[in-house]
């Protein structure tokens, strides 16, 4: 019959997708679990292949795992809200009639194109630098000391890269929520003797609640990743190694591929339940 | 205490004159309706007299005070809009507190308020819910709760019954006539619909292309139409109007003769024609009758039940004193 062919063909053809998705995704997470239970160290050519949870052990009570996860909350919630507040702003600001508006939405959007590296690199050596830095020139013509972002603040700076990079994306999708608001309803709570302040408290930041628990969503399955940015400004150095870094650190500084990957089993896990958790608010809002 | 004045006053959008110099006077506890086909200016009229659009020239005075230049909030008027504008992630009674909320009203005033409210408006039993579990009538009575309870000197009305079914829209004529006979304040009504103009109106103020065409009670409107356009608008089935030689004979330009003002005769009559579509309202049968020389077919109000069907030919007789004459400028000849 035509159906059971054309089943069986479909099934034929989605074959490679599904070996490609088994041998990209499934292959190395089996493995990272397989050495996360073996002390494997090719440097000193140690590979005893079953030694229990020990490397989980030696990761979950080493100072550097508590300090990190610290770290990696910090740099999630302190990018959150700047982009989410930079971005209702943004949106609040993009929702007005101005000149030139098409080609201030593209400006807007740019820095969301620009790679992570490349974007770091930039900040690094063209803003925050010293010596060259356009806010150390800031500085002295404003007759102060140039300040050095990245060793004084560094987990700050770190925030202000992946914020700007991470702005458009939160003001793209609440600038679309914000147009979707009925414009009388505005008229409404203006008649009702609402001034623009409690107009935006009782009316457009409810209405923009869906979109607001959606870009968190997003955002922290992005940024509980991020990599680029720290390897390319700080190296982990100065408070700013995260849980991604602190992986990153085990296997490849120190090579001990047993305990990195034991962490990195841990920040599967960890990602894993806040996603859960994260899915669950979002469920709940949009319900209602 | 709801006197509401308009002198010359004028709104442009940009070159565009919307309303060109108009001066119009709402007196207290009066209920006024604006209608006229869409794109009239009759929105935009009650848009100005809120406050959500600024004059460009001219004065509004509500009490006799200046409030040209008042924002919304200050002008103690409330308004209830075509598409409700109900707060979706408030509950009932939350949306009818919010503009005593605003005004900073002290807690038990405001429940008493709501409670009077939601008595009056059959809303009691849904004040915990949401906008969106309530049907379209009560989304409607909700938007007028929320008006009502700032007991504001004027309410307007922006063509609230428009999303609302036919059944639903007869029955909220009532609400909204009744609830004007016993709040006795000043209530401007936006719709584009005559018949809820004729039904409701204490003053029906028609609207072209910004301009007043007429202004009076809806039985005046009816009986002495200023000119053909008013003529032609109120009344529902329209009014026929004939130029040519049948005006001629009448000596104007043009006669208007309603519906319910043709005879229906066995033979003879001023027109004879063929009758095309017939609507069977069993009170009334509505007749399309062609006429030969007259482009548009000629509705005439018969009987019940008439003998008549597609095809067969007609006789009509206008009732001598029922017919309305214009002049070339399409103005009424007295």
């Amino acid at each position: 019959m035509a159906t059971q062919h054309s089943r069986a063909a479909a099934r034929l053809m989605i074959t490679p997708a599904v070996f490609v998705l088994l041998v990209w995704m499934l292959i190395p997470l089996c493995m990272t679990l397989y050495f996360s239970f073996a002390d494997y160290r090719p440097m000193r050519a140690t590979f005893e292949p079953w030694i229990g949870f020990e490397n989980y052990g030696r990761f979950l009570t080493s100072s550097a795992f508590t300090s990190s996860i610290v770290t990696t909350l910090q740099m999630v919630g302190g990018i959150l809200c700047i982009t989410i507040g930079g971005g209702v702003l943004m949106a609040l600001l993009l929702d007005q009639p101005i000149f030139g508006q098409g080609i201030v939405r593209i400006l807007v959007i740019a820095p969301f194109f620009v790679m992570p590296t490349v974007s770091a690199l930039v900040w690094k050596n063209m803003f925050f630098n010293v010596d060259n830095g356009l806010f150390s020139y800031a500085y002295k013509a404003l007759g102060m000391q140039p300040f050095d972002f990245l060793s004084q603040a560094p987990l700050f700076s770190i925030i202000v890269i992946v914020a700007w990079q991470w702005l458009p994306f939160a003001t793209l999708i609440l600038l679309t929520a914000v147009q979707s608001l009925s414009s009388e309803q505005l008229e409404a709570a203006e008649m009702d003797g609402a001034p623009a302040l409690s107009r935006f408290r009782h009316i457009i930041l409810p209405h923009l609640s869906r979109a607001i628990t959606v870009v968190i969503l997003i955002q922290t399955i992005f940024l509980l990743s991020i990599f680029a940015e720290i390897f390319v400004t700080t190296n982990g150095a100065f408070g700013t190694r995260t849980l991604t870094y602190l992986v990153y650190q085990r296997v490849l500084e120190s090579q001990n591929i047993g305990l990195g990957s034991a962490g990195g089993i841990i920040a599967v896990i960890l990602a894993n339940i806040v996603a859960i958790f994260l899915m669950r608010i979002v469920g709940k809002n949009l319900d209602t | 205490m709801g006197r509401i004045t308009l002198e010359k006053v004028q709104k442009k959008f940009g070159e565009v004159e919307v309303i060109p110099p108009l001066d119009l006077t709402i007196e207290d506890g009066e209920f006024v309706v604006f209608v006229g086909p869409s794109g009239c200016g009759k929105s935009t009229l009650l848009r100005l007299i809120a406050g959500l659009e600024d004059v460009s020239d001219g004065e509004i005075r509500i009490d006799g005070k200046p409030a040209t230049d008042l924002p919304p909030a200050k002008r103690g008027l409330a308004m209830v809009f075509q598409s409700y504008a109900l707060y979706p992630h408030m509950t009932v009674r939350k949306n009818i507190a919010f503009p005593m909320k605003m005004a900073g009203m002290d807690q038990a005033e405001q429940d008493r308020r709501i409670a009077k409210a939601a008595g009056a408006l059959n809303l009691t039993d849904y004040l915990d819910r949401r906008p969106g579990q309530l049907s379209g009538g009560q989304r409607q009575r909700v938007a007028i709760g929320r008006a009502i309870v700032r007991e504001p000197a004027a309410f307007l009305f922006d063509e609230p019954l428009s999303n609302l079914d036919a059944a639903l829209r007869v029955g909220m004529r009532m609400e909204i006539s009744e609830l004007h006979k016993s709040l006795e304040t000043t209530m401007i009504y936006v719709t584009h619909d005559q018949v809820e103009a004729m039904t409701m109106a204490d003053k029906i103020v028609v609207l072209r292309a910004g301009h007043i065409e007429q202004v009076g009670s809806p039985l005046e409107l009816y009986k002495a139409p200023r000119n053909v356009f008013v003529a032609g608008f109120i009344g529902s089935p329209k009014m026929n109007l004939l130029g040519g030689s049948h005006a001629a004979a009448h000596d104007c330009t043009t006669i208007g003769i309603r519906p319910e003002h043709l005879d229906v005769v066995a033979s003879g009559g001023t027109f004879t024609g063929r009758v095309g579509v017939a609507e069977h309202l069993g009170s009334d049968t509505f007749f399309h009758v062609h006429v030969d020389g007259i482009a548009e077919p000629m509705t005439v109000r018969a009987g019940g039940e008439v003998g008549l069907t597609h095809g067969d030919t007609i006789h009509l007789v206008p009732q001598a004193d029922k017919v309305h004459r214009f002049d070339d400028k399409g103005l009424r000849i007295a």
